[in-house]
């Protein structure tokens, strides 16, 4: 089967999402779609699949269009997708996940588990996929409920599967076996589009990269040929540095001191187990490891959202273990939180309120009941050019602006102030390529000023690049301490999946 | 995309959200027209249709007389309004919060009786006590919307149901105080109150115009606008009308930012009550005088809608409040001008929110081009 995009255009009130763009896939093959956020790879995926119609453009098969009114005729046109948020039922196995809404039914709609079962027994063997059938949802890794929506998709016969961001919830190890996975697939003769921002992954995999920007696709790329900094550049519209340009750290005395801390969620379950580790000022630590191993909780407790269970945090030798969020803004702590959209940032607030988001009780913004907004809006203007954010004005929506300056607002409120510890929670997730540089050399200045810098990250790049220090979480613990330029990515994957490699290299 | 979609939508709201409100207004009145022609059986009996759309004419033109035509139907849209404007704001502040007071009802009575009691208790000079019986009406009413607040921000309850179990409360237990002695009018047997004496009401509106007792508007109406006023004031200029929106639009980021919303949950319920009990104290000072058991009425629902209806704007919630006001006040000479029920009126209101709950409809009504499909729900779901 051969799919192909012609000419798609979709607009959406004052923005065309979608500009003309041209695509195909053969089965057999994997294309790797590519792009920034905002770069329209998700809307000219929804019209793919049926949710939006495009307002120009056909999508055609095997040289004949057709015409999608919902997701229901995509499937039945053998189009599969694997959504970045699985959709499944946490509480149903995984053979009922997989036949929901195509139950093999007996008399009087009797379900047929035993034939649900069979089936996912097959599909699983001959994908090597390795699934137990009567497996509960909500008990299986990531990577595993990952493979239950692959086999979801194939039971119902798709000929091109598209995954959006697959691998952003997996781990190293977890990668490796769902690019078998895409592997075993395309030998199988089905065509795979790769949604992704990570360039590695993209050259590791595709056998052809189309680069999307501002709803254009602007170029393909040779996997086998191109680079990372030429699909960068392609990606952004001009050169982009990879790499985060600073000195050796200059660390001086311990500012934060966290001592066997333990953090529980309400259900008791222990998310961060006596963790001990200290920041320096003039250092930037960073914590690796891979999503949902405790580093959110560590993060909230040592911000104060969320209450320790056991053990001490302090800065600067004053305990604040059991400080609220504001006491610790005001002893000098900054806090980017890991989600801007949801913690960082109100996104109904306009770009000046949200500059005072964490400081318009401050003296310098405040008198008595009253904000003074006159102050406000003075920082306001100094900020959106001091930290170059894209903005019409002040007064505009900060939901309006892309990730990138919305990441700018937040990180230049927490970093323009006097700070002793700066806490960096996936700083540039889901940012353009283009601020990720910029919120990179932002947090190595305010190391260089003398700030304890705290960074935690999934992505293993960004932390190996920034951090001089490195620790590892693996199930609420530190796993390891390592010199982040003494040791390989590999090794560092190893620790994040709970193994410990033999090595000398432990810092 | 989907973000920047939602983002690009936010900013065509400002512009579309007025243009809906007004639409739904207009559909409202066209369908209330329909309903006019279809019920006038003794013209479509004689195949008389030009005599039915004559009733649509006659019916909103008594409507718009009776509410702006004269002094004394500008007097009786400002009296309806007046209590609709306070718990408009009542409803609207907690919607700011991200809270839905479904209470103001409760609220009112509880402001009524407080101020009420002080009213007929005191004996003051009435410069003196009708301020302080006002104050004991917004103080009443923001105690007894504190309780919500703080079942929410201890328990966690919802509002939803803790606000419309406390209106049944406060209901009986008005109903059993104006029974007591303390309350209950010597000479009666029924529950209805003591009168306020006559320095202890509040002034009439036009009470420099002689000889004309007809003209029922009081001072409450000036409340109501400071109450509008100070409800602008708190949202724009306060630290704690910021920590309000930010908390009513995203509460994940106010607790991040170090708001203390357990707070914030409180005091948006109190401040809530606290309008709502002034509503109360106009009605039973200005209004009537005594208090009934029921002198509440529909009042605290109606806020709702033009809470809504406002989109919680002070501007928009008085507009709205006004527009209620007229739409009750005029309803009354409609049913005497031309035969149409004023149950009419309720159907207008009703549909008027409909139209709005339902921005969609009229999208596809007038085919507004590229205008966001938004809720005027500004409140947190149950999940929260």
């Amino acid at each position: 089967m051969k799919l192909e995009l012609r000419g798609i255009t979709k607009r959406f009130p004052g923005v065309v999402a979608n500009d003309n763009v041209n695509l195909s896939v053969n089965t057999g093959e994997v294309l790797s779609l590519i792009g920034e956020n905002g770069a329209g790879k998700s809307t000219l995926m929804s019209v793919l699949y049926g949710m939006y119609k495009a307002d120009e453009g056909e999508i055609v098969i095997d040289g004949s269009p057709v015409a999608f009114n919902s997701p229901a005729d995509a499937i039945a046109a053998g189009i599969g997708m694997v959504h970045q948020h699985f959709m499944l039922v946490p509480v149903f196995t995984v053979a009922e996940n997989v036949v929901l809404g195509v139950e093999p039914t007996g008399k009087f709609g009797k379900l047929h588990i035993d034939e649900a079962r069979r089936m996912v027994r097959e599909i699983s063997d001959k994908y090597s996929l390795d699934l137990d059938p009567d497996a509960v949802i909500e008990d299986l890794p990531v990577g595993v409920q990952q493979r239950v929506e692959i086999v979801k998709v194939l039971l119902r016969d798709a000929k091109v599967v598209v995954f959006d961001e697959p691998t952003a919830v997996l781990t190293p190890s977890e990668i490796i076996e769902f690019f078998e996975i895409v592997n075993t697939l395309v030998k199988a003769g089905r065509g795979v589009v790769f949604i992704t921002h990570k360039l590695k992954e993209a050259l590791h995999i595709a056998n052809r990269i189309a680069v999307l920007r501002r709803g254009k696709v602007v170029g393909e790329a040779d996997p086998k040929t191109a680079t990372e900094s030429q699909i960068a550049e392609m990606m952004v519209g001009r050169p982009v540095q990879l790499t985060v340009d600073k000195k050796l750290a200059d660390a001086g005395a311990s500012v934060l001191q966290v001592k066997n801390l333990t953090v529980l969620d309400a259900d008791g379950r222990t998310h961060v187990d006596s963790v001990s580790f200290e920041v320096h000022a003039g250092e930037i630590v960073g914590i690796a490891g891979v999503q949902g191993n405790g580093q959110t909780e560590l993060v909230e407790a040592l911000t104060g959202l969320r209450k320790a269970a056991g053990g001490s945090i302090s800065l600067d030798g004053n305990d604040l273990t059991h400080a609220n969020p504001r006491e610790r803004h005001q002893m000098g702590m900054a806090h980017i939180p890991e989600d801007r959209q949801r913690q960082g940032l109100v996104g109904g607030l306009s770009v000046a309120e949200n500059l005072v988001l964490t400081r318009y009780h401050d003296d310098q913004f405040s008198h008595g009941v009253l904000v003074d907004w006159d102050s406000a809006n003075t920082i306001a203007d100094t900020l959106i050019a001091e930290y170059d954010i894209r903005t019409p004005n002040k007064e505009t929506g900060v939901g309006t602006l892309s990730g990138g300056n919305q990441q700018k607002v937040i990180v230049a409120r927490e970093l323009s102030r006097d700070l002793r510890l700066t806490i960096a929670a996936q700083p540039t997730r889901g940012v353009d390529v283009g601020s990720i540089e910029y919120i990179h050399s932002r947090i190595v200045k305010e190391r260089d000023t003398g700030t304890a810098v705290l960074i935690v990250s999934t992505e293993l790049d960004e932390v190996m690049a920034l951090s001089d220090r490195l620790l590892v979480m693996y199930r609420g613990k530190v796993v390891a301490e390592l010199d982040p330029k003494k040791v390989t990515p590999m090794e560092v994957g190893l620790y994040m999946a709970g193994s410990r490699p033999d090595s000398t290299v432990q810092a | 995309m989907k973000r920047l979609f939602n983002s690009l939508g936010e900013r065509l709201n400002k512009i579309n959200s007025l243009k809906l409100t007004l639409l739904a207004v207009l559909s409202a009145l066209l369908v209330g027209a329909f309903i006019i022609v279809v019920s006038d059986v003794d013209n479509l009996k004689t195949g008389n249709i030009g005599g039915a759309f004559s009733t649509v004419g006659s019916a909103y033109w008594a409507l718009v007389v009776g509410s702006f035509g004269s002094l004394r139907a500008i007097s009786n849209t400002i009296n309806s309004a007046t209590p609709l404007i306070l718990c408009g704001v009542s409803v609207a502040i907690a919607f700011k919060a991200g809270l839905f007071n479904i209470g103001a009802t409760g609220q009112m009575l509880a402001g009524g009786i407080t101020a009420l009691w002080v009213g007929f208790a005191m004996d003051g000079p009435g410069l003196i006590q009708v301020p302080l019986a006002v104050i004991a009406g917004a103080v009443g009413g923001a105690i007894f919307g504190a309780i919500p607040g703080i079942l929410k921000a201890r328990t966690g309850a919802h509002e939803v149901i803790t606000t419309i179990m406390l209106n049944n409360m406060a209901a009986f237990f008005i109903l059993w105080l104006l029974k007591t002695n303390l309350f209950q009018r010597e000479d009666r047997t029924d529950p209805i109150s003591k009168l306020v004496s006559v320095h202890g009401r509040l002034p009439r509106l036009f009470g420099f115009l002689d000889g004309r007792s007809d003209l029922v508007a009081h001072i409450g109406f000036i409340v109501a606008i400071l109450a509008v006023v100070v409800y602008w004031w708190f949202l724009k200029k306060t630290t704690t009308g910021f920590e309000f929106r930010a908390y009513g639009l995203n509460a994940d980021a106010a607790t991040y930012a170090g708001m203390h919303v357990k707070r914030l949950t409180v005091l948006s319920m109190m401040f809530a009550g606290g309008f709502a009990g002034l509503a109360g104290a106009a009605e039973v000072l200005g209004t009537y005088g005594y208090a009934s058991a029921n002198f509440a009425g529909n009042i605290g629902f109606d806020a709702i809608a033009i809470a809504l209806l406002g989109q919680s704007t002070p501007l928009g919630t008085f507009v709205a409040a006004v527009l209620f006001g007229a739409l009750q006040a005029g309803g009354r000479q409609m049913q005497t001008n031309s035969d149409v029920p004023i149950d009419l009126i309720v159907v207008l209101r009703a549909l008027i929110v409909m139209f709005i709950a339902a921005p969609l409809l009229i999208k596809t009504i007038w085919r507004t081009k590229n205008a966001q499909v938004t809720s005027g729900q500004t409140f947190r779901g149950w999940g929260s």
